[in-house]
């Protein structure tokens, strides 16, 4: 629950931030005196990092129809002066064109780049280490205080097959895969921050190349197992009414004796619904920065958004759903960055519980056959219906044919 | 272990054979932003 709040407040962040600009002062100010064009109000109301309604100047482009005659002094202008064009150019209306076939040759002048490189260096980077650090430090101190949760009870010697060869191959394939876009994706972020100064220059370009290198190509492993894990494990993962009595009882961590539960505690779920859903958002976000400018998502989402009224019902006026090509990249990278945060936070408690928080609990990924009292303390539900498969199985092979 | 290490080594093989593709794919900034009358390597 805490992380899917840290979730929603790090969701709320981006778009705030991304609101910020957008929130428009309502007051008119009088440019009489500077003839229409921006005062020092404007100017030092914008320093105090107050939002100033541009529209007094983005829609003063000119006008052709009032265009003076070619015998004129600004006849030639052809109704435009140099500031209304250089306007029409910073605010992306004026009538560009270019030999350059991107969607980014006829975008002269765009002002989101500096606010994405300050939220990227600033709020990103310091609220996403002390997200890992203090879900890090949680988990220790779980440990200090919990210990290692042992079997309870006396091991019986047999085993059951949990996951089977392929179960295992999709989940590694998953794992390794987001342990590498994880460190790359680290490096990446906080390579100027910190390799730079540690390193120097030229071991940090070695390593940046080879990140984006790992970072663009392993991804395609991380979609590819995402689709298998879900395809595999979907119908284990629906939710059911084990999961309540699960939940209620905080999954026995923290009291002695395990509420039943099927072949996925309600825990489990959780990581996994978090997996599939995160680390779909991280793949599409991801495929739309590998191939740039060719999807954009943003803009269509924030004019969803919009259109429901959601910015109103946070008493935030309405996104920006006009996006410069480059604009709907930084967009895209932030998105990607925050969501791949939470997924790392949530996965270093699952690699916790699977690996030093529980005794017994590798086995089911590292070879596939767990203890059976580990399993019946855990998973009892699983367990009855695994015994009572291979007792109906048994039975049907020791009747003969007909 | 040895589906652990089989996905250790399909990571690999996918992340060379993803870049074998796009390498080919066309989408380089040079296939999607200039044309037949842009000289970028002369």
């Amino acid at each position: 629950m805490f992380r899917v709040l840290i979730a929603i407040l790090l969701t709320l962040s981006l778009f705030s931030v991304a609101n910020a600009q957008d929130a428009v002062e309502q007051v008119p100010r009088d440019r009489t005196k500077t003839g229409g064009a921006q005062t020092l109000e404007d100017i030092m109301a914008r320093q105090r990092g107050e939002k100033v309604d541009n529209s007094f100047r983005s829609n003063a482009t000119g006008d052709p129809n009032s265009a003076a005659g070619m015998a004129n002094q600004l006849g030639t202008l052809g109704g435009t002066s140099d500031p209304e064009l250089w306007r029409s150019l910073r605010f992306g209306s004026a009538n560009v064109t270019s030999t350059y076939k991107g969607p980014t040759g006829t975008v002269l002048v765009q002002d989101g780049g500096m606010r994405w490189l300050t939220f990227r260096d600033g709020p990103l980077s310091k609220y996403g280490l002390y997200l890992l650090l203090g879900t890090f430090s949680l988990l220790a101190l779980f440990y200090l205080i919990r210990g290692k949760i042992r079997i309870d009870g006396e091991k019986t010697g047999r085993t059951l097959v949990r996951f089977k060869a392929i179960e295992r191959f999709g989940h590694w394939l998953l794992a390794g895969s987001f342990l590498l876009l994880g460190i790359t994706g680290l490096l990446t972020l906080f390579g100027r921050k910190v390799l730079i100064p540690a390193f120097g220059h030229e071991i940090f370009s070695t390593l940046a190349v080879a990140s984006k290198w790992v970072h663009n190509n392993v991804s395609w492993a991380f979609i590819a197992a995402l689709v298998i894990i879900f395809a595999m494990w979907v119908l284990h993962n629906l939710p059911d009414r084990t999961d309540i009595n699960w939940l209620l009882k905080g999954g026995g961590i923290f009291a002695k004796g395990h509420p039943p539960a099927k072949k996925f505690n309600a825990g489990q779920k959780l990581i996994f619904w978090s997996v599939i859903v995160l680390g779909t958002s991280i793949s599409i976000t991801g495929i739309s920065l590998l191939f740039p400018f060719e999807i954009n998502l943003f803009a269509a989402t924030f004019e969803k958004l919009n259109s429901f009224g959601i910015p109103e019902a946070f008493g935030l006026s309405d996104f920006n759903a006009s996006l410069a090509p480059q604009e709907e990249m930084q967009y895209a990278q932030l998105w990607h960055a925050i969501v791949s945060f939470v997924l790392m936070a949530i996965i270093l408690a699952h690699i916790y519980i699977g690996s030093v928080g529980m005794e017994g609990a590798y086995d089911a990924m590292g070879t596939g056959d767990v203890e059976e009292q580990w399993a019946r303390e855990h998973h009892s539900l699983w367990v009855e219906e695994v015994q009572a498969k291979q007792e109906r199985l048994s039975s049907e092979s020791a009747t003969p044919a007909e | 272990m040895k589906a652990m290490l089989a996905a250790f080594v399909a990571i690999v093989v996918i992340a060379f054979g993803a870049n074998f593709i796009l390498e080919n794919a066309g989408f380089s900034t040079e296939d999607r932003a200039s044309g037949a009358d842009v000289r970028l390597n002369n």
